[in-house]
């Protein structure tokens, strides 16, 4: 019986994994109303219980990639993954109306920068609070809080120790899980609940994942304006972290 | 056909991390620049442009509309495949930076929002 699980397993991944999402997707909807009252959107739980998920995943297996490190559940990595991801993501593009985005334009570029730059500055200052004073470590840490993908694409482009490079992505990847679980707490607070203001949320906070995510949990309709400036965050981190912003932080230090 | 409207947004898709990729390698990093933003900037106009000369027929359409409420189920997933782990063993300076980075961004999206208002003219 488990070899023919394992197999299965192997041979047919996407399967079992639409299984598993379309299960937890009915669990979550019926906490959100059942449980909260539907005063928790059901997108949210989802979400949620998809990292507690991915944390039991992790402890188990000892991995990297959540729950799909557990060989049963190898296709929620796939279809979770980058490729399905982003077909998805440039599919809700669909529903952008053009005016609306020249119209988001500015706003989305000015929280571009603001929101790289501001992560480099706040990592790299709670970095050098922790005790670390070589430029190289604090622009890596600085890069981590930007994005998951600009600590690493820094370390690496300056040459920092594999330790502070490991602790750029942890800290970028809590800065992803953070968003993708708080924005639809904050939401109306903020005032995210127009096209223009997701352009702005998704240049400030820039975790593709994340922003996604959170947006999915708040409102699907606002995704792809969020999406679309946070997608560019991590090309610009990756531009201006080791360069420009690396330099202006050793002539500081 | 449902097929020729994912092959359009795949079209799209293609080309946006093609030119994403360039464009890294361009200014010098092994890293993708935005590409699937240029995708969905590729994909917006193109849709627009096809709206207008109404070319576009209904299925196609459904075609892109079956993988964008694919999404949520494929975000979920998403969630499920992070290295949740690493985070939590980041330990306090991982959640200090990762939870002040984020507190601030919130903070800030109304200012900015005024600021990209000013800028590009309010309604």
């Amino acid at each position: 019986m488990r070899a023919i699980l394992d197999e299965l397993a192997d041979k047919y991944p996407l399967v079992i994994a639409f299984i598993f999402i379309g299960a937890l997707m009915g669990v979550s909807w019926v906490i959100s109303a059942k449980g909260t009252r539907n005063r928790i959107h059901g997108s949210a739980i989802a979400i949620f219980l998809g990292l507690v998920l991915a944390y039991l995943g992790g402890l188990w297996t000892g991995g990297t990639k959540g729950l799909a490190d557990v060989p049963l559940l190898a296709g929620v990595g796939l279809l979770g993954g980058a490729m399905i991801r982003d077909i998805a993501i440039v599919a809700t593009a669909m529903g952008v109306g053009l005016d609306e985005l020249r119209r988001s334009g500015p706003g989305g570029v000015v929280a571009l920068l603001v929101g790289v730059v501001g992560s480099f500055a706040v990592g790299a200052a709670v970095a050098f609070s922790a005790g670390y004073r070589d430029p190289v470590s604090l622009a890596t840490l600085g890069a981590g809080a930007a994005t998951y993908i600009v600590g690493p694409v820094t370390g690496t482009a300056l040459g920092a120790t594999p330790e502070v490079i490991a602790l750029s992505i942890a800290t970028g990847l809590v800065k992803s899980i953070l968003v993708m679980i708080f924005t639809p707490v904050v939401a109306r607070r903020i005032g995210l609940d127009n096209p223009r203001s997701a352009m702005v949320f998704g240049g400030l906070m820039g975790t593709t994942s994340g922003v996604a995510g959170g947006l999915a949990a708040t409102d699907p309709k606002l995704v792809p304006y969020g999406a679309m400036t946070a997608t560019f965050f991590t090309g610009l981190g990756c531009l201006l972290c080791p360069s420009i912003l690396f330099i202006v932080l050793r002539w500081m230090v | 056909m449902v097929i020729y409207g994912t092959a359009l947004l795949c079209g799209c898709l293609f080309l946006g991390l093609l030119a994403g990729r360039l464009l890294g390698a361009a200014l010098g990093i092994h890293a993708d620049v935005g590409g699937v933003g240029l995708a969905m900037l590729l994909l917006v106009a193109g849709n627009d442009r096809l709206r207008r000369t109404s070319k576009l027929p209904q299925l196609t359409g459904e075609g892109v509309r079956f993988w964008s409420s694919i999404y949520l189920p494929v975000t979920v997933a998403m969630a499920a495949s992070q290295n949740v782990r690493a985070a939590v063993m980041g330990g306090w300076i991982a959640l200090a930076a990762g939870a002040g980075v984020v507190v601030g961004g919130f903070a800030l999206v109304p200012w900015i929002r005024r600021i990209g208002d000013q800028e590009g003219g309010a309604k």
